[in-house]
């Protein structure tokens, strides 16, 4: 599953880890994460997220 | 000195005549600044926003001679940076129950500020709160400037507390904007939006055209800098919409830093160059090491193309330019073209550095960049002309 990076603040969303503070499980694909989650640091929306290459 | 705005709303912040710098030194604030608080009187009392932090006991001092502070009923904390969460210590040492309404951001932020358990009230996008005859709505508005930045809305006075959204860093005893030159508040509201809110330009766009959809009847936009937009408010949410599109102008700004004159040389030639190929187009020159940095920064915002030129020192570029770059870095200009130039004496190497950084920074390269030894002859002169003439 890919990383995920907010374009604003640099937060990267590791669906290994997930957002368990939000009520993001680990093991949640960025892909599978519900549309009203924001950035934990900045509060900026899912679509301010772009993938991560590796 | 307070200042009535409505039958209800009264400024009650702290005009600045003396602040040349901001941030540190990382913004110049060649006009001075505000502070805006306002205090909103209905049946209910509540308080937008505080003052920098050296102010606090002349804030608090001034807003006794007011109201009773006992009869606040709600702080609100619109952002809690210190330029307005400042006098907050000071406030709550007289009225230390008070509910202070802020997202929750704003609580973390408070917290990490100032390490005091308050009687916090979380709001979200939506949530209102009723003061008597008028209604605070609040709009969470993240990443404009800061994750805990919301504004408030005030319906009955029609008035959008939009805190540092559609600010400026201008001091004034005026209070509103058909009561100033209008040419220096538009100058420091483009240079505070370019400075501070252009790396969040997505979310300007977003929220600006949001708050536009809601089609809330606007009489003021209350900003917590500068002026209040009395005078056709819109003004400067449709200024925020073009600025947060890409903007650009048709000009060409040519920043260089010079040692012994050769870069400044060449910088004027390319000036020429294009100013001769395309009349229309304005050219501006600054020298990075003389010029404000933010006023720079702000003509790069609005150039379509950006040259930017050293003289080679210690195998790079001077430190001015290097502080430039970074800067640029992180406002995140869009669509904008640009190329370097610079002089050298035998090694030559920040043209191609330079142009590294550019890239680096999110600018289009145009090309390679020119680059000339020691001091510009007039053959020399003449390839910067041409360099520059086929830029544009």
């Amino acid at each position: 599953m890919k990383k995920y990076k907010c374009d604003i603040c640099g937060y990267v969303y590791d669906p290994a880890v997930g957002d368990p503070d939000s009520g993001i499980a680990a093991g949640t694909a960025f892909e599978d994460i519900p549309n009203d989650w924001v950035c934990p640091l900045c509060g900026v929306e899912k679509s301010d997220f772009s993938p991560v290459d590796e | 000195m307070a200042k009535k705005i409505t039958d209800r709303v009264t400024w009650v912040g702290k005009i600045d005549w003396e602040l040349k710098s901001f941030h540190g030194d990382e913004l110049s604030t060649d006009r001075g600044s505000s502070y805006n608080s306002y205090l909103i009187r209905d049946e209910k009392v509540a308080l937008i926003d505080t003052v920098w932090l050296p102010y606090d006991r002349e804030f608090v001092a001034r807003l006794k001679e007011e109201i009773n502070l006992n009869q606040i009923d709600y702080i609100i904390m619109n952002h809690n940076e210190v330029d307005h969460s400042g006098a907050l210590v000071e406030l709550m040492r007289e009225i230390p129950g008070t509910p202070i309404y802020c997202t929750a951001k704003g609580e973390a932020i408070i917290r990490g500020h100032y390490h005091q358990d308050w009687n916090f009230v979380r709001v979200k996008t939506g949530d209102t709160l009723p003061l008597g005859e008028t209604t605070l709505t609040f709009i969470e508005a993240p990443m404009l400037h800061w994750p805990d930045t919301m504004f408030t809305y005030m319906s009955g006075d029609n008035i959008l507390f939009s805190n540092d959204g559609f600010g400026q860093h201008y001091a004034t005893e005026s209070l509103y904007n058909d009561r100033v030159c209008m040419a220096e508040v538009m100058q420091e509201a483009l240079k505070y939006y370019v400075n501070i809110l252009n790396p969040f330009s997505p979310m300007v766009m977003r929220k600006v055209k949001e708050v536009v959809a809601m089609n809330l009847p606007l009489n003021l936009i209350c900003p917590s800098h500068g002026v209040i937009w009395r005078e056709t408010p819109t003004q400067i949410i449709e200024k925020y919409l073009q600025w947060a599109d890409a903007y650009q102008e048709d000009q060409v700004t040519i920043v260089y830093d010079t040692m012994w004159q050769s870069t400044r040389k060449m910088a004027q030639a390319i000036g020429e160059g294009i100013q001769k190929a395309s009349p229309s187009t304005t050219v501006k020159l600054m020298n990075a090491a003389v010029d404000d940095k933010n006023d720079i920064l702000t003509e790069m915002f609005r150039a379509k193309i950006v040259l930017m030129g050293s003289p080679t020192i210690n195998n790079g570029y001077s430190y001015a330019i290097a502080g430039l770059l970074e800067m640029a870095r992180g406002l995140k200009f869009k669509k904008k073209r640009a190329a370097a130039f610079g002089s050298y004496g035998w090694s030559g190497e920040a043209t191609k550095m330079i142009t590294e950084h550019l890239q680096q920074a999110g600018f289009e390269i145009v090309n390679e960049g020119i680059r000339q030894s020691w001091v510009p002859d007039t053959d020399m002169l003449q390839a910067c002309r041409q360099w520059g003439a086929e830029l544009v």
